[in-house]
């Protein structure tokens, strides 16, 4: 399980890299982001919620059941919106407002 | 490398759940200067990032703090410090409702009062608690955040603590930080043990990969005293993502299934321990794999858990639409994580006082890092945080030490960090000494591949083996601050289990099944009803034993 991170989408803002809590994230010398430590990604999501630009995507490993699917998510007005997409490009929404506590 | 000194009255280690605290508390008191140092950024760094699921330390209505402490003793069979546990309770509650006044998010019902899960849990939207806290911090003038400074080592004189030291992450600074005051909240310690998915997602474990254990390093390395390092904490998960099974177990009341289509769930007990074992056994036996009967659950809560997920673990709602089957159509298989050391769970870690003060004067331990105290969880950690804080206040009122400036000690310190960019480049990495190390605790320290039991005999090879892997680690290669701090993440690692298992060796009964299952003395014994401690001196670690208190 791992990140993908678009070079074409990247702005360089330096967000992800800020917020990883693994340090994995690092600068090439174009200034966009790129991820420094591919197996070493723990899966928090956290640079995914920080890139405004949508250039980071989440998938799974082979060898934990992934098949291609990536996930990602964006955030407006209290709505996180998680986007998951499949190999042939079908995509499914979950929806989740900020401010509905878990029913369990 | 650069040299940076900086000058604090109080230096927190570790800006996560308890270090964060710890900050908002103290920013009550504009006239001490705080200094929080941590190795991420405090925004979503530690076991918060990607979001919790729920408070799981609540003194719900009509329970008393006693009755979390009764629990929590019950779950460790006697093994923890009650004092500890009951101060940590009666601040449950109080540090809940800050939490609340933040902006966090908790479920209530048409009375306005919060809905329970069981009768510790309350619900809550837990997605973004830990941005909730950083921001917190942030408001406070008189607390300074350095986001991507690795601290390596306390600085300590006549058994006072002085500062610590560390490096930039990112830039070849070294960070010499003076301070009247320590807190240490650096959280528990993950990837000892070969973990579930050792392949490409070997970092999809369950307690951060990024706590190494670095304050229990620091301390152990110091002279301080640790506690219960043989209560390991093994995790009942979700297979292969490794999300918590909480939610689902005690969200829509699932029960542990085996391949025979047998609820197993209450065999073996009830405690955190047994609810392991018997998966361990059921599995052992022939009967596995091993699920959460979730197949009659209904459409609807399927969406719910998929949400649930998302706040917390988004990884399994992933799972589920890769699978293209959901809860409600397939039982959720689950499996036991590798052991972690983290002293929220179970009592491993600092041996403080009611202050949270360890046996180094001035040296405080809040959250995970700190033992004898288990069950915390995340207001726990807070609780904790708020009580080491307060105490702090006092110290730091009456500090009368005269400052030393150890100029030696940080040359010493920078020339150690500077070797490692002067080893030539060799036939072993970071990567090959940590999967050496994971491999040796894993197969003689009790790890996934013996069912978590361990004897004498193999302890003993695991201990040399270690040892011999931290002389190897001297002549590991750095090229950048990255690999120094990989570097220094497997060093930490490696002490860590240099001392747990001579803890695992001294506790000669098995008193909680898998956590510490001693193949050679299978039976639970009275006369270890005790607390197994122990302190470094000179490299070695000795084992002190303390009545219960
Ligand atoms: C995945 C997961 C889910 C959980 N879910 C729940 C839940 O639903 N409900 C609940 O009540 N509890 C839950 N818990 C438990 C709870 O989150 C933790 O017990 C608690 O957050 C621990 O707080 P802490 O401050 O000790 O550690 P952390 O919050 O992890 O903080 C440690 C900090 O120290 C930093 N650090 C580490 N080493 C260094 C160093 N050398 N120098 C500088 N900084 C350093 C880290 O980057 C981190 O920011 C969960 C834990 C995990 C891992
Ligand atoms: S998902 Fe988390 S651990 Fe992985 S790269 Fe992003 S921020 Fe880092
Ligand atoms: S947050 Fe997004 S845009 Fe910014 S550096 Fe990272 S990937 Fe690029």
């Amino acid at each position: 399980m791992s990140i993908r991170i678009t070079q074409s989408k990247c702005v360089g803002c330096g967000m992800c890299i800020e917020a990883c809590p693994g340090n994995l994230i690092k600068k090439n010398s174009d200034g966009k982001a790129y991820m420094l430590h591919e197996r070493d990604c723990w899966g928090c999501t956290s640079c995914i919620k920080e890139c405004k630009t949508g250039a980071i995507r989440f998938f799974l490993g082979a060898d934990i059941g992934g098949r291609g699917s990536t996930l990602s998510v964006s955030e407006k007005n209290n709505i996180s919106t998680w986007k998951i997409e499949d190999p042939n490009e079908n995509v499914k929404i979950i929806e989740v407002n900020k401010n509905d506590a878990n029913k369990y | 490398m650069e040299r940076k000194v900086i000058d604090t009255d109080v230096l927190i280690i570790g800006g996560g759940t308890a270090g964060c605290f710890a900050g908002i508390t103290l920013g009550k008191r504009k006239d001490i200067k705080v200094l929080i140092a941590e190795k991420a950024n405090i925004k979503r760094s530690g076991c918060l990032a990607a979001g919790v699921n729920a408070i799981n330390a609540y003194i719900t209505e009509g329970k008393t703090p006693q009755y979390y402490v009764d629990y929590a003793k019950k779950d460790a069979d006697g093994i923890v410090r009650e004092d500890l546990l009951l101060s940590m309770c009666e601040r449950l509650n109080h540090v809940t409702d800050i939490m609340e006044k933040l902006g966090l998010v908790i479920l209530k019902d048409e009375n306005g009062k919060y809905v329970t899960r069981g009768t510790r849990n309350i619900k809550i939207n837990g997605e973004n608690i830990k941005v909730i806290l950083a921001d917190a911090v942030k408001k406070q003038e008189n607390v300074t955040v350095i986001n991507h400074v690795n601290i390596t080592d306390y600085i300590v004189k006549d058994n006072v603590i002085k500062g610590a030291y560390g490096f930039d992450v990112n830039e070849e600074i070294f960070y010499e930080i003076r301070a009247k005051a320590v807190i240490c909240a650096t959280g528990g310690a993950a990837g000892l043990y070969r973990p579930n998915n050792p392949g490409f997602s070997r970092h999809k474990m369950w307690y951060p990969p990024f706590n190494t254990g670095a304050g229990y390093a620091m301390g152990i390395l110091a002279g301080a005293e640790m506690t219960t390092f043989e209560m390991r904490f093994i995790a009942l998960r979700c297979k292969d993502t490794i999300a918590p099974t909480g939610t689902i177990a005690q969200g829509v009341g699932a029960k542990q299934l085996n391949s025979k289509g047998e609820i197993y769930e209450d065999k073996y007990g009830i405690t955190t321990s047994q609810r392991l074992y018997g998966t361990v056994t059921e599995n052992r036996e022939g009967r596995g794999p091993c699920y959460l009967k979730t197949d009659e659950i209904t459409k609807e809560q399927e969406q719910d858990l998929y949400k649930a997920y998302l706040n917390m673990a988004p990884s399994q709602t992933l799972k589920w639409l890769e699978e293209g089957k959901g809860p409600s159509e397939q039982n959720v298989e689950i499996e036991g994580t590798e052991p972690y050391i983290v002293g929220g769970h179970t009592a491993s870690g600092y041996w403080v006082d009611n202050d949270r003060q360890t046996t180094i004067k001035g040296l405080f331990a809040a959250g995970d890092v700190a033992g004898g105290c288990p069950q915390k969880y995340v207001t726990g950690a807070l609780a904790e945080g708020e009580i080491a804080a307060e105490a702090v206040e006092r110290y730091v009122d009456d500090y009368n030490d005269e400052k030393v400036f150890d100029e030696a000690g940080a040359d010493e310190k920078i020339s150690e960090y500077e070797s490692f960019f002067q080893n030539p480049v060799a036939d072993i990495s970071t990567e090959l000494l940590e999967e050496a190390m994971q491999k040796v605790m894993d197969e003689y320290a009790g790890g996934i591949k013996t069912d978590y039991q361990y004897n004498e005999s193999r302890l003993t090879l695991a201990a040399e083996k270690i040892k011999m892997l931290e002389d190897t680690c001297k002549r590991l290669p750095a090229d950048s601050m990255d690999d120094l701090l990989r570097i220094y993440e497997l060093k930490e690692r490696l002490v860590v289990c240099q001392v747990l298992i001579e803890h695992l060796r001294a506790r000669k009964e098995t008193r909680w099944h898998s956590f510490a299952e001693n193949m050679d003395y299978p039976e639970k014994s009275d006369e270890w009803l005790k607390y197994v401690n122990s302190k470094m001196n000179d490299g070695k670690v000795e084992i002190i034993f303390r009545e219960l208190q």
